[in-house]
């Protein structure tokens, strides 16, 4: 028993030094480019990095490949906590991350800042995209801005008329109950505050993702009185997919690429932003500070913003480019238009998803609920 | 009882051959055959679990979301003292315990049926057909069910059920519970068909005789003998059942158990409480081994 006990703690020590080790010894910024390695393994959002095995159409990879010679590999992540997990791991060179990511992986030292001298199609970047709080710290960027969009309704167009406001999703009356699909993830609370927003103003609520603790408490409570009209959550989009196909969803929180999907296998649905403003994304491709790829990581982010493949992306995925050029080449030529692209009138009615923290992202001075306890409350809340 | 004194002294008869024939040194012999396992045993099952428990007691920073070893309990009593989750254990116990009674039910009679009634070349097919199912993967059967299970619609078909018998019970508790019976149902009817091999005759002859109808013989006779094998069988369907989380995935619908909560806390990232959560089935079927120990199941593996 002593050795089983001395090895026990021989192999704890090694494990522990292990997990100390990481954190602060992020690679620095790449100064020049060099060859490519022949391979770059990227984590990304479903609809993001596409080789035309989805649909022969839709081919933004082979190109990449041919001209670079860097084979793409790529693992898709279902959630931002869940791509802050897999870059954790060290095993990628680069990610799509949304907002409630970027901060947390800045801050834990998984990523390193960009040399954007080194990419040249950041300069036809919207400016309105650049140097934002969620994807640059002190003026340094972090990675470069992929695109943006709102998280949609999606209906069944034999269900009755469209909807229009957030509230069918919410009220226990709603002519959807029992078959309304919600996102799986914590960061879903801020879509109940935006209800809150419209159907509580006395909350005081202005921005759903700084929500102290009595604002946060009724979004817990909206989301309880919701769960009676949820038929399924959704954390894979297949699945929404899959129940958006076979009808037994008529209502639900979308990405534009899941109604694209589940169109073409012939479902009959629509989607629909929602009148009292929605949560939404703006996505930035990040480096690794553990990338074994740097050189071929770095040509992958030149080319995802290029204007050919940020037009592919934005239409495939549904959202706004973010390079300024995307717009001429896009196969709908009012694409940038629909989604409002370089509207910041628009978006300023989308709340970006962002990691909620202690300090109160409006600002005010009293304690925020931050995001471990928006995780926790999700958790108990789907327990 | 008959049955394991006839079977107690042949197993050391034949140990005792094999330590005999190695004659030099049979210590020696036997350490250095079992030494390979044993490493592994320690090193990577029980060194994994020891790191496990420790790592239930770190604490994550909140902003980088990373481990610290800061040891705190905070993440013990939160698992173990939130209503929601108690509740959510509970319920996961309910669906094992019932997936394993779904099991018995329905392997006792087929093992009956393979072992004492048919012939013998039905008996060989039988056996085939019913453990055919297990070299067919665990999602390929997951996913069948849900075809099967998903619930009919005004916008759409539903699965075959509902479109064959107008009925379905749909995704939750119940589909888990049926799927989960469904894919561990061959390791109840393996354990209870050995156990029904070796029931010896003359004890069903001698109840017989002395005047004991079948539902008789079955309670007073055949059920205390086979205990051992329902125990052994319990244990795999009732492990198994307690920490899938995929089936819950596949054909759960709103449901959740302890595996789902337990990814849920990985992919948040927060391992320390995902640890303090896997503590939960940890001890959960320690206390089962514990019962169906006493129930001689190990006698029976």
């Amino acid at each position: 028993m002593k050795k089983v006990s001395a090895l026990a703690v021989a192999l704890l020590g090694v494990v522990t030094l292990g997990a100390c080790g990481g954190g602060d010894d992020g690679g620095a910024m790449l100064e020049e480019l060099g060859e490519g390695e022949g391979a770059v393994n990227l984590v990304a959002w479903a609809g993001y990095v596409e080789d035309g095995s989805t649909d022969p159409n839709v081919d933004w990879v082979s190109d990449f490949e041919a001209e670079t010679g860097c084979e793409v590999n790529v693992k898709i992540g279902n959630s931002s906590d869940e791509m802050v997990e897999l870059m954790q791991s060290g095993e990628y060179d680069a990610v799509s991350a949304s907002g409630d990511a970027t901060l947390r992986l800045i801050a834990g030292g998984d990523v390193v800042p960009v040399n954007t001298d080194l990419i040249p199609n950041y300069a036809d970047v919207f400016e309105g995209l650049k140097n934002k709080p969620w994807n640059s710290v002190d003026g340094k960027a972090y990675g470069v801005p992929h695109g943006r969009g709102a998280n949609l309704l999606v209906y069944n167009t034999e269900a009755g008329a469209a909807p229009s406001s957030i509230v069918d999703m919410f009220s226990p009356d709603s002519p959807y109950a029992g078959k309304i699909s919600v996102y799986d993830s914590p960061i879903y609370i801020a879509d109940a505050a935006i209800y809150l927003m419209a159907t509580q103003p006395e909350l005081g609520i202005t921005n759903p993702y700084a929500l102290d603790q009595t604002q946060f408490d009724a979004a817990i409570a909206a989301l309880e009185t919701q769960k009676s009209i949820v038929g399924q959550y959704w954390a894979l989009y297949t699945d929404q997919q899959a129940a958006l196909e076979n009808g037994s969803v008529t209502l639900g929180t979308t990405w534009q690429v899941i109604v694209n999907l589940a169109k073409a296998n012939g479902a009959k649905i629509d989607s629909t932003l929602h009148d009292e403003g929605a949560t939404g994304w703006s996505d930035t491709w990040m480096v690794s500070s553990k990338a074994k790829h740097p050189n071929c990581a770095y040509k992958w982010l030149n080319h995802i913003i290029s204007p050919k493949a940020n037009a592919g992306v934005a239409e495939w995925f549904g959202e706004a480019p973010s390079n300024a050029k995307s717009c001429a080449l896009t196969a709908d030529p009012n694409h940038c238009a629909t989604f409002h692209a370089d509207d910041e009138e628009y978006f300023s009615k989308v709340y970006y998803w962002t990691t909620p923290t202690k300090d109160c992202l409006d600002g005010r001075d009293v304690e925020c609920v931050p995001y471990s306890e928006w995780v926790n409350a999700w958790n108990k809340l789907r327990a | 009882m008959g049955e394991r004194l006839e079977q107690t002294p042949r197993v050391t008869d034949s140990g005792r051959n094999i330590a005999g024939r190695g004659k030099p040194r049979p210590a020696f012999a036997l350490w250095g055959l079992l030494s390979a396992p044993l490493a592994w045993l320690l090193v990577v099952y029980v060194g994994s679990l020891a790191l496990l428990v420790v790592s239930a007691f770190f604490s994550l920073d909140d902003f980088t979301g990373k481990p610290t070893t800061d040891l705190t309990t905070g993440n013990i009593s939160e698992a173990f003292t939130q209503g929601e989750y108690v509740s959510l254990v509970g319920r996961s116990i309910g669906v094992a315990v019932a997936a394993t009674l779904l099991c018995f039910a329905l392997a006792m009679p087929t093992a009956f049926y393979i072992a004492r009634l048919a012939s013998r070349r039905t008996r060989r097919a039988l056996i085939v057909a019913l453990i055919l199912p297990l070299w067919t993967g665990y999602l390929v059967k997951a996913f069948a069910l849900r075809a099967v299970l998903a619930p009919g619609s005004d916008y759409g078909d539903g699965g075959f059920m509902s479109g064959l018998v107008g009925w379905s019970p749909g995704f939750g508790y119940v589909a888990v519970t049926l799927t989960l019976a469904y894919l561990w149902f061959p390791y109840m009817l393996l354990p209870i068909y050995a156990g029904l091999e070796r029931l010896p005759n003359s004890m069903l002859d001698a109840s017989a005789d002395l005047g004991a109808g079948s539902l008789r013989t079955f309670r007073l006779v055949m059920l205390p003998l086979l205990l051992p094998s329902i125990a052994a069988g319990s244990i795999f369907t009732f492990s198994l059942s307690l920490g899938d989380y995929i089936t819950v995935k596949i054909v759960g619908g709103t449901a959740q158990m302890i595996g789902n909560i337990i990814e849920r806390a990985l992919l948040a990232p927060n391992q320390p409480l995902a640890a303090a959560f896997t503590l939960w089935p940890m001890l959960i079927m320690v206390a089962y081994l514990a019962v169906m120990g006493r129930a001689g199941a190990f006698k029976n593996l």
